[in-house]
Parts: structure tokens; sequence; C-alpha cells
């Protein structure tokens, strides 16, 4: 089974005190912020607890993000170099407009590797589509790299690009979600939701995580450490899928052992994509468990 | 390397730490600390900050410390970014692997 990454919590880079405790919380991945949430005067110090924190052993465990700035900002560059030497598993690019955006970044990232003595390509690489030039270039750009691990939506810059504002149905993103989670399938990568930013509003919170798995993305990025268990309740199977998914599979391996290809459960065909999602169904449930 | 001008990094927040670098003249290093965790641990923070600025190869400096509670990781970032901060970016530049 791949990776899960149902729940990215975002972690300001410049607050000591987050950076200090958040190994506590059990997202699938945490994703420190060098980006939006740092004030310009605040990059450089904010690069550097980032780059200490990532290598507390507290954090070993867990999968590390880390939004970077720009490429072509003053600060990305060092951002990627202090990143990488520090041993981060995924570097985020922020508002990825095109393929070129990704190649540049991957470039840079390279030659940091190879001066560090880190394994080439051992830096994994995840793209925010945060404009309309970005969702149009969408399938490019989840293409254009092996780094890549997935896209990701960036809501609010993109609303504000495309002259609006986010609504509760979500309706202003469809087309941008739809693009990004179609790219990233054709490329055979993961698909990431933009977050949740009222972090009071639980029921809206489970409402457009509800949206959003039905939609098929792998996950959400999150701003508050209490959207974790909400969100991975969303994603665990509910007891009736569990048990339909044992009889799909029960049923597919007698069917298998008196060598038929298809098989029947109460006048249902089960053939190969029901009985792979069964499966997959089953996966779910033993790392998300059951929903309640 | 000799530090010629004064620099700050950090905050008063609880978890974290405000450090304040001054020159001096000498070579000597001089460590001011007020931390709320002094009588447990204010011998370590000495010895950290001392080691940071070694690797770094600095002297002739006065390292002022207020401490919230900051884990060693948050003391070594600030130490380095007001050093930074004092000197220029050729001090990361040329020291990564001190850091």
């Amino acid at each position: 089974m791949s990776k899960l990454r149902r729940s990215m919590l975002f972690v300001p880079g410049a607050n000591a005190a987050m950076l200090s405790n958040s190994f506590i919380y059990s997202p699938d991945a945490l994703m420190f912020d060098l980006e939006d949430s740092v004030a310009i005067t605040e990059k450089d110090t904010a690069r550097l607890l980032v780059f200490h924190a990532l290598q507390m052993p507290l954090y070993k465990n867990v999968e590390k993000v880390v939004r970077v700035n720009p490429i072509d900002s003053p600060y990305g560059k060092l951002d990627v170099e202090a990143m990488v030497r520090a041993g981060v598993d995924v570097i985020r690019l922020p508002k990825t407009d095109s393929a070129e955006d990704i190649l540049e970044m991957e470039r840079h990232i390279l030659q940091v590797e190879r001066k560090c003595g880190r394994a080439e390509g051992s830096t994994r690489m995840m793209a925010a589509i945060e404009s309309a030039q970005g969702v149009i270039n969408a399938p490019e750009i989840a293409k254009s790299s092996r780094r890549l691990i997935g896209i990701a939506l960036g809501a609010e810059d993109y609303v504000r690009d495309i002259r609006t504002e986010r609504s509760p149905d979500g309706i202003e993103l469809m087309f941008a979600r739809c693009s990004i989670l179609q790219a990233a399938r054709a490329a055979g990568i993961a698909a990431f939701d933009t977050v949740y930013s009222n972090a009071n509003n639980e029921e809206g919170f489970i409402h457009e995580a509800e949206h959003i798995k039905q939609l098929g993305f792998d996950g959400k990025s999150l701003i508050n450490p209490r959207q974790i268990e909400l969100l991975h309740n969303v994603f665990a199977p509910t007891r009736k899928e569990v048990g339909n998914a044992r009889l799909i599979i029960e049923a597919a391996e007698n069917a298998s052992r008196q060598g038929l290809g298809v098989v029947s459960l109460n006048g249902k065909m089960i053939d190969a994509p029901i009985i792979e999602r069964a499966r997959w169904v089953l996966q779910r449930a033993e790392a998300s468990g059951i929903r309640q | 390397m000799k530090i010629i001008q004064q620099s700050h990094a950090g905050t008063l927040e609880s978890g974290d730490v405000l450090i304040r670098i001054q020159p001096i003249d000498s070579h000597q290093v001089e460590i001011e600390l007020e931390s709320v965790v002094e009588k447990q641990f204010g011998d370590a923070i000495r010895r950290l900050i001392h080691d940071t600025l070694h690797k770094l190869s600095i002297e002739g400096v006065r390292v002022i410390v207020e401490d919230k509670g900051a884990l060693d990781c948050v003391i070594r970032a600030r130490v380095q970014a007001a050093l930074i901060r004092a000197t220029g970016t050729q001090l990361l530049d040329l020291n990564w692997g001190a850091l």
C-alpha cells in the first residue's frame, strides 16, 4: 500500500514553541512553513529553527515536509539548501505555475544533494498549485519530476486569482479540484486538498473533508491539530464497508480455488476492480480504524 | 571571527529565547543568562552557547540570553541567527557543516 498521507499539519516555522512540541500530534505528515506564515524580518531565523527542528530525534518517525519560499525570491535557495542538508523528506513548492518551476527547483535540490553528500533523488517534492495558470498546467506539472509525491491545491491564492472568494459549498473550487485530481491520477501521484481555515467550525470542516474524499483526494492540509482526528475519521471506512469488503475477498478466494474468473455475490458481479477496491478498503481500515 | 555590530534574534514567548549579541573589546566570550529554568539547566545552556560560538569560531562577544524555557535546538537556532545578523550570510555559506 502506498504511504498514507491523509493529514498534513501546518506548523509556522517562526513559532519556536510549536516547532518544539508538534511531535505530540499524530498527523501523517508535518508541514513546517517558511513561506506565508513567516514575516519577512523573520525568514532567516525561521529557516534556522526549522533546520534544527528537522534534526530533532522526536520528529524521526513522522514524515517531514517543508514549504519553502519561491526559488526566485531572496529566500528560496537558502531555504532549500538548509532543508536538504537537514534531511527533510519532502520540499513543498508554493505557487507552482508551470513544469519549469518544478524543474528549476529540482536542479537546485540536486546541486545541494551533491554538495552535502545526500543520496541523489532522496529529497522528494510536492507542488502547490495556487493560480489559474497552475491549474491549466496541472497535467504537465504532475508529470514533470520523478521526485514529485503529489500536487496540492492552495485555495486562498487561487480564489483571489480567479476573482472570487471561498464559499461553504466550495463551488468556486470545483474546477481546480477536479483538474488537480485528474492530473495527479494520470501521473500516478497523490492529490492533496487545501486548508479549511476556520478551525472552530467542525461541521464545515467535516463537510469539506467528505466532499474532497468523495472526489478522490488522498488528503488535506490542516491548520489545527484538532482537525487531525476529524479528518482521519472521515477517511476511515464504515463498519458496513469493511463487512462487504471481507465478503468480497472471501467470495473471490473461493472462486479462485474453483478456477473461476468472475463470481457473483448477492446477485452482483464481482470482478477484478471490485476485488481491488475491497482490498483497499481493508487496508484503509487497518490504517485508519473503523469510522466512528 | 570577531563581532563588530549588535544584533538580536528570538522572542520572549514561552518556549522561545531572546538572544542579544554585542561586540566587546577582547577575545573573550561573555554570557549573561536569565532563564526560567536556570537552576536546572543554567550550566547546560551556557555550555550550549559556548559550543555554538566555538564551532563558528566567534570571539569578542557578549551574549545576553533571556530564556523562556526554549529547547536546545531553539537556543542554537536563535544564537546562530543573531550571529548571522551581526556578520552577514557569508557565515552561513561557509559553515553549513558547523551549524
